[in-house]
């Protein structure tokens, strides 16, 4: 991570801009790396994750805010990338599920539990599940079965994983 | 989406100077985004600028601690409000309206300010291929002689029948929320139960602020109806749906005995709708399932159907006898 003020010559934090409609070079901060990355100005974060840099754990489901698939975290809470601008997510810290396990590989202890409780079936929605599960967990809003499942109805699994997805947060409450 | 303008002003006088003139809606504030970029995606909405105010400190703070009023900052998130301890046991119709209105990741982002000018949801004017006269004036309403399931009941008009979607502005009007707005030309404060118009033969204008006016704070003055307080919504599925019928009731009991009220329905009207016939018939009775019942149907009063949504007028009764007997509990 760099503390400079711009990276190639990019600033990192937006002053009073004023950016005109097409291509823009801005700076986001993902996974505790800092990236320079051009993109239009329409672009969401979520297209800016998987088209620019190459991150596609985040799924394009819905791509309006229903389903869940496209869940990152921004500044450590859960996030919709498919409702953001990329431009909006400038001078902040994006978290996605690459960026979960330890620089070791460990994995997270979610993703774990996920693995353990075989939270999952064809796994498209998995990514946005693990961390509305983290956010859930860190939050202290994983207390019951009934409250998981409230918390995380913003998170749709259409092969019906439901019950793995709810064993595998009471699992990993007691381990984070 | 269409090609925008993006200005991030660093000072509420360099976003008011920035501030659309005009109500043509070429000029948009950009908060949380949650509703504006969803709509842009659709072009149901396609303005040439965006303010971004997000990150403005004059319209950030939740304030919890004066004596005579609660103040939110306009870019409050809803996450932070719903989750207050003190607005918790003290407000929880506010709480749980703010709980029940979105997902954790949209009131992680959602602000309070957003949220209470969110558009509607008529598939009508989300689609592209109908006339909508919210979209386009003068265009038609698909939704009278259309699939009407979701629509109002109350407040209609023959130009729109369109549900006020949220559930915040609802829980707000019950606590006697106020806004405060400011332009360059002005400050001023509104009641929350002011801010948003009957459709009448303009659906397209859906409050009351001028086009150059931004919401700043909302506050809530402290009032002995909040703990008897109640949000109930009911959805087509348990959790993260818009209403069908939802009820924000606030009372203030003497025993049984109902001293004051407050009853605003969502989900069955075209604004948050306040029902004083109902208030006024409860004051001075004793809560029961069988007064709360006729309450519910005085609330209903005058209450126009569609082909799919008659159904909504016994729902929103029942939704405020069961809304009323939550709140009883609380006291």
């Amino acid at each position: 991570m760099s503390s400079a003020e711009t990276i190639d010559g990019i600033p990192q934090r937006l002053g009073a801009q004023n950016l005109s409609a097409g291509s823009v070079a801005l700076t986001l901060r993902v996974n505790d790396a800092v990236h320079a990355v051009q993109f239009d100005i329409r672009s969401t974060l979520l297209d800016v994750l998987r088209e620019r840099l190459g991150l596609t754990g985040a799924k394009k489901g819905c791509n309006h805010g229903q389903c869940g698939a496209c869940t990152v975290h921004v500044d450590g809470r859960s996030t919709l990338s498919c409702l953001m601008l990329a431009v909006q997510a400038v001078g902040k810290h994006v978290t996605t599920i690459e960026g979960l396990a330890a620089p070791n590989a460990t994995l997270h202890p979610v993703q774990q539990a996920f693995l353990d409780q075989d939270a999952l079936q064809c796994g498209y929605c998995t990514p946005g599940q693990i961390m509305s599960a983290d956010a859930c967990i860190r939050e202290g809003q994983a207390t019951s079965a009934e409250q998981i499942r409230e918390y995380m109805s913003g998170n749709i699994c259409r092969c019906g994983a439901y019950p793995g997805i709810v064993a595998a947060i009471e699992q990993a409450v007691g381990k984070m | 989406m269409q090609p925008f303008r993006y200005l991030k002003p660093t000072s509420i006088a360099d976003a008011l100077a920035a501030m659309p003139t005009s109500g043509s809606r070429a000029r948009q504030v950009l908060a949380g985004g949650t509703t504006l970029i969803d709509l842009m995606k659709l072009n149901v909405m396609q303005p040439d600028v965006l303010i971004d105010i997000d990150g403005l400190a004059e319209l950030t703070g939740i304030d919890i601690s004066g004596d005579r009023e609660m103040s939110f900052g306009a870019l409050a998130r809803m996450s932070d409000v719903a989750n207050d301890a003190v607005i918790l046991s003290r407000y929880p119709v506010l709480s749980e309206a703010l709980l029940k209105a979105a997902s954790s990741q949209l009131r992680n982002v959602a602000t309070l300010g957003g949220n209470i000018m969110q558009r509607s949801r008529c598939a009508y004017f989300r689609g592209d291929a109908y006339p909508c006269n919210k979209k386009n004036p003068g265009s038609g309403c698909a939704a009278i002689e259309g699939l009407n399931r979701g629509h109002a009941v109350l407040g209609g008009s023959e130009a729109c029948i369109s549900a006020f979607p949220g559930d915040l502005a609802i829980a707000l009007v019950a606590l006697d929320a106020q806004v405060d707005v400011q332009s360059l030309r002005t400050h001023r404060t509104m009641l929350m139960a002011d801010l948003h118009r009957l459709p009448g033969g303009r659906p397209d204008i859906e409050t009351e602020l001028a086009p150059d006016e931004l919401i700043t704070r909302i506050r809530i003055p402290h009032s002995e109806l909040g703990k008897a307080s109640a949000y109930h919504k009911v959805r087509d599925r348990e959790s993260f749906a818009f209403a069908l019928a939802s009820a924000a009731v606030a009372l203030k009991l003497d025993g049984p005995r109902v001293l004051d009220a407050r009853i605003v329905l969502g989900g069955v009207a075209t604004k948050p709708w306040r029902s004083r016939a109902a208030e006024e018939n409860l004051i001075d009775q004793f809560l029961t399932e069988d007064s709360a019942r006729k309450v519910g149907q005085i609330a209903m009063q005058g209450a126009q159907a569609r082909r799919h949504n008659v159904f909504k007028i016994e729902l929103g009764a029942e939704t405020v006898a069961e809304a009323l007997m939550i709140a009883g509990k609380r006291a």
